[in-house]
């Protein structure tokens, strides 16, 4: 292989494609403080195991085919840091035992997909963005420590065929601190923490001729301050507003997307707007996509009665987990151990858990049957959705015994399609 | 599994051979039609067709089956996926109402009879996901078209005047997409839509550049023949969804004088209902089909397909994000919208038909006008999938062109509006069940310029359907309902001489080949290198990392021209 290539970053949904890897020194160029840590050498599982037994490869699949088809109703959990072709296989595997698929979203953007379902997503690409915005809007976001290379290549520096420069663009940031993103912005907003529903309503009240409904101070903001970001966002030629985590896990939830939607549609009524979430893993958007077209929907789907069934606040996996709703749980690309709730741990201890991951987390603790990949992105390729489900291949640069999440989950299929008969 | 099959005493009805409803056999070997000699000593199966209808596979030339936006309509509309089609057993899990999951896609084409079907719109930079989803549809051959009407690139090369430039763009970006040919969707409208607004007519000006609409459509044509490539420029009018926008899609039609082709149309103009409307408002908006039928066929090199709307349920999902804005603003209804760098865009919004709203039942009778008044040679039956319904549906309009009295019976309860905003009440044509083959099948594949696709003559590709029906005795203008059932669910379904659908039943799976067209042979790549490298600057993705590697693809075919 050549010294130096090409790489496509597999660590936030930024999905940086320009940076460069010396394959020789095992160093990365040009990206992100996250995006190095993922592309330096790090503490891996040295091989298969059960119960902490190194066994081989086929040993491990055969052992987790057997908790899988001996359980009633396992559930899938993670796939958002894997590639679509592994997810595709998890959902056709998922649906072969009739357990529950679920994904990283669940606890954390899924309330943007409810809010798809109730008003649609009036959005465009990270390009889009790049070359039009005149007024970006960070709203719950802080991209500047989550996605670092997101404002250089797409929102905030970036140059772009109408928007040539920083100068042409004006960034506001609208959060509950003064966020490291926030001291790059024009104008900062500082709201009361769960106070984005009535600033988002006092918003659409002053853009659609009711400023006389609004009170002289919402959720922390002086009605004066308002309207100046509303007579911002109707002057804009092209803007965009791009929400975070503090949006969709604060009071609220999916209503503040909804109603953030509802903007959009009123500021599209003047100028052109659209509206995106800023995701976090680098296939997140690939783990709700693919099920999407092999089963209807994008995560929470239980297959109990041998078709899908879409009922978040019934078949995600925290709620299957806290009513104890599983027998058996296979975690990829994932930490839930370190991410979920107590009481959802505590379900996960008592039943058999196989685990299919690069790196060694909380979960690996837990697992009975653990099964090292390659990680993608090095070791593996596939396709990965960026944030904004634009598509992009990430490569394989390095050689590796370690088996791929797809090559695992082929096998696993095959071998439980085997004993399933 | 048998190599070879032979078909007995069916009757065959193969437009593109002038077969009409001629008892014949029928024999297949290595998935294609051949000679009785050539299966002399095989493992031969026997199917009887005695009394049956047996015709080429169904191919659906304009559908949106694969990619970003169908998956959006998924995510958008969980409502769709109640509809419980197959439970998870030798075959896939099946869900879906209008919206249907990729694999039941597949098997939904499959059980009617239909071998093939192609992705109307495939957004450049999202090839790799339409392929994706090609790639998990079973039974099937598809391929997608991607969309060049409102890429920066064809308006540089346009307002430059340069069709050599053009010719090597087009022949890149098919082989960057995998894709098969040119689409056009409302050409400079939906750039117009980054600024908030749309063209209104052939001459408007398109923004940031020296272009008409005129001149991008005609500059296609130009390229996409001098390329010689399998399908001609497919084309989404300008002004989609306008009352009196009949006018411009006949100004539109013929932009394709001038051109010619020995072995198809030089130009496509596609779901032609929604193009079709006159008036100026939807209170006064009546049918343009008949001036548009008239201009059609007075020129032997325009095709279009129907755009048929089906009353139920439908999810309005195109290029022409500018339109779709206003869809949403009509009905009030959820929207989604997706600008995409600088190649154009997309929107999706649910709707439904209802018979009893006048323009609901406008749309309807005028797709059955198209379908009626323009030759059969020259009309394509599609229901522009899931725009104007599903395609599940396609045996309802194959019945409704056959049957005056089926479409008198329909009229009666539609709303009365189309008593005088339509002549269809007055057409009295009914097509033959010869003609509506040919619409569904030899028509199709020689407007895509498929010679092996939609005919039984020997060397096409084995996909055959069997139907009950005994086309030597069945009354169609009567018995419509006989028809409609018969064409709903095939007796047999054969995809490369692999019987796939048996009485209606799923017996086998098949993954069937993904076709795309390659021209760079024909240019010189290297002449556009410069432009690309300094354009790229306005994508988000680097030039080296844009577009589909065939490996990547679970059975490609490259059709090199």
């Amino acid at each position: 292989m050549e010294e130096t290539v090409n790489v496509i970053c597999t660590f936030c949904g930024s999905v940086c494609d320009d940076g460069l890897f010396d394959v020789e020194k095992f160093k990365s160029k040009r990206f992100c403080k996250l995006g190095s840590s993922k592309f330096s050498k790090k503490e891996r599982i040295k091989a298969p195991m059960i119960d902490g037994k190194e066994v081989s490869y086929e040993e491990a699949i055969e052992k987790a085919a057997e908790i899988l088809v001996n359980a009633k109703r396992p559930l899938l959990y993670g796939w958002a840091s894997t590639v679509n072709e592994a997810i595709r296989l998890g959902v056709i595997l998922t649906e072969k035992l009739r357990g529950v698929y679920d994904q990283c979203a669940s606890v954390c953007h899924a309330p943007g997909t409810l809010a798809v379902i109730e008003e649609g997503l009036p959005g465009g690409t990270l390009g889009a963005i790049k070359n039009r915005a005149d007024v970006v809007v960070f709203w719950g976001a802080n991209p500047m420590e989550a996605h670092p290379r997101h404002g250089m290549r797409y929102s905030i520096s970036a140059k772009g065929l109408l928007v040539k420069d920083r100068k042409q663009r004006k960034v506001v940031v609208v959060d509950v601190r003064p966020t490291k993103t926030a001291k790059l912005a024009d104008e900062f907003i500082q709201i009361k923490p769960g106070y984005d529903y009535p600033v988002i309503s006092a918003l659409r009240a002053i853009i659609s001729g009711n400023a006389d409904a609004v009170p002289d101070e919402v959720g922390g903001v002086s009605k004066e301050k308002l309207v100046e970001l509303a007579e911002t966002m109707k002057n804009a030629r092209y803007g965009a507003v791009l929400y975070g985590l503090g949006v969709t896990q604060s009071r609220g939830r999916d209503r503040n997307v909804e109603n953030a939607v509802k903007l959009i549609q009123l500021l599209n009524r003047h100028t052109r707007w659209v509206i995106w979430p800023m995701r976090g893993h680098y296939n997140v958007v690939g783990a709700g996509e693919v099920p999407a077209w092999e089963v209807g929907y994008q995560y929470a789907i239980d297959f109990s009665r041998g078709y899908p069934r879409f009922s978040p606040a019934e078949f995600s996996a925290v709620e299957v987990l806290k009513r104890g709703d599983c027998d058996a749980a296979l975690i990829i690309a994932s930490d839930p151990a370190a991410h979920f709730p107590r009481a959802a741990v505590k379900h996960l201890k008592k039943i058999p858990v196989i685990q299919i991951d690069p790196f060694p987390n909380m979960t690996t603790l837990l697992a009975n049957v653990v099964i090292p990949s390659a990680v993608a992105g090095i070791e593996a390729e596939g396709t990965a959705y960026r944030m904004d489900a634009i598509p992009l291949r990430v490569k394989k640069v390095i050689d590796t015994n370690y088996w791929s999440d797809e090559q695992i989950l082929e096998k696993l299929l095959e071998k439980v399609e085997k004993l399933m008969g | 599994m048998h190599h070879a099959l032979h078909i007995k005493n069916g009757i065959v009805i193969d437009p593109k051979n002038g077969v009409k409803a001629e008892k014949m056999d029928i024999f297949v070997k290595d998935g294609k039609i051949v000679e009785e000699s050539e299966i002399k000593g095989e493992d031969v199966k026997v199917i009887d067709a005695s009394n049956k209808l047996v015709v080429a596979g169904g191919v659906d030339m304009h559908a949106h089956i694969a990619g970003s936006k169908i998956n959006t309509g998924r995510t958008m509309r969980p409502e769709e996926m109640r509809v419980v089609r197959n439970i998870a057993n030798k075959f896939r899990a099946a869900v879906g109402r209008v919206l249907l999951t990729s694999p039941a896609i597949g098997y939904e084409y499959a059980k009617m009879g239909y071998t093939s079907s192609f992705e109307a719109a495939q957004p450049p930079i999202g090839a790799l996901h339409t392929h994706e989803e090609l790639d998990a549809i079973p039974m099937i051959d598809k391929a997608a078209l991607p969309v060049f009407g409102n890429w920066h690139f064809t308006f540089k090369y346009v307002e430059a005047k340069d069709i050599e430039k053009l010719k090597t763009f087009i022949a890149w970006a098919l082989e960057r997409t995998k894709g098969f040919g040119v689409k056009v969707v409302n050409p400079g409208g939906v750039e117009a839509w980054m600024y908030g607004g749309n063209v209104t007519s052939l001459d408007d000006q398109v923004p940031g550049f020296n272009v008409t609409p005129r001149e991008i459509i005609t500059s296609l044509i130009k390229a996409t023949e001098e390329l010689k490539l399998n399908h001609s420029v497919h084309l989404h009018c300008n002004r989609l969804g306008v009352p009196g926008n009949y006018e411009t899609t006949v100004e539109t039609i013929k932009l394709a004088k001038g051109f010619s082709n020995d072995a198809r149309q030089v130009l496509h103009v596609t779901h032609v209902q929604f193009n079709a409307y006159a008036g100026d408002s939807w209170r006064n908006a009546a049918s343009g089909a008949e001036e548009i039928a008239k201009t059609v066929n007075s020129m032997d090199n325009v095709t279009i397909d129907m755009g048929q709307p089906i009353f139920g349920h439908a999810t309005a999902m195109t290029g022409d994000a500018p339109f779709q804005f206003t869809l949403h603003r009509l009905t009030g209804s959820r929207w989604s919208n997706k600008d995409s760098e600088v190649e154009g865009g997309a929107g999706i919004v649910p709707i439904v038909y209802l018979p009893k709203n006048p323009v609901h039942a406008l749309q309807w009778a005028i797709g059955l006008e198209l379908g009626l008044l323009v030759d059969s040679d020259k009309v394509v039956l599609t229901t522009d999938y899931p725009n104007g319904g599903p395609f599940t549906e396609y045996p309802y309009v194959m019945a409704m062109l056959m049957s005056r009295k089926m479409r008198e019976g329909e009229l009666a309860n539609v709303s009365p509006y189309v008593q005088k905003a339509t002549n269809l009440p007055a057409i009295d044509t009914e097509k033959t069940l010869e003609e509506v083959i040919h619409m569904t099948r030899s028509l199709p594949a020689r407007v895509l310029g498929l010679p092996q696709k939609g005919h039984l003559g020997i060397g096409a590709d084995a996909d055959i359907a069997i139907y009950n029906l005994n086309p030597l005795e069945v009354d169609t203008s009567n018995d419509f309902e006989k028809v409609y059932k018969a064409f709903k669910t095939a007796e047999y379904t054969i995809k490369s001489g692999r019987i796939l659908v048996k009485n209606g039943e799923l017996v086998d799976e098949y993954w069937g080949t993904t076709y795309w067209v390659d021209a760079t042979g024909k240019v010189d790549l290297e002449a556009i290198k410069p432009d690309l490298e300094d354009y790229f600057k306005y994508y988000s993705v680097e030039l080296q990392n844009y577009g589909v590697e065939e490996r990547w693809l679970r059975r490609p075919e490259r059709i090199v021209v």
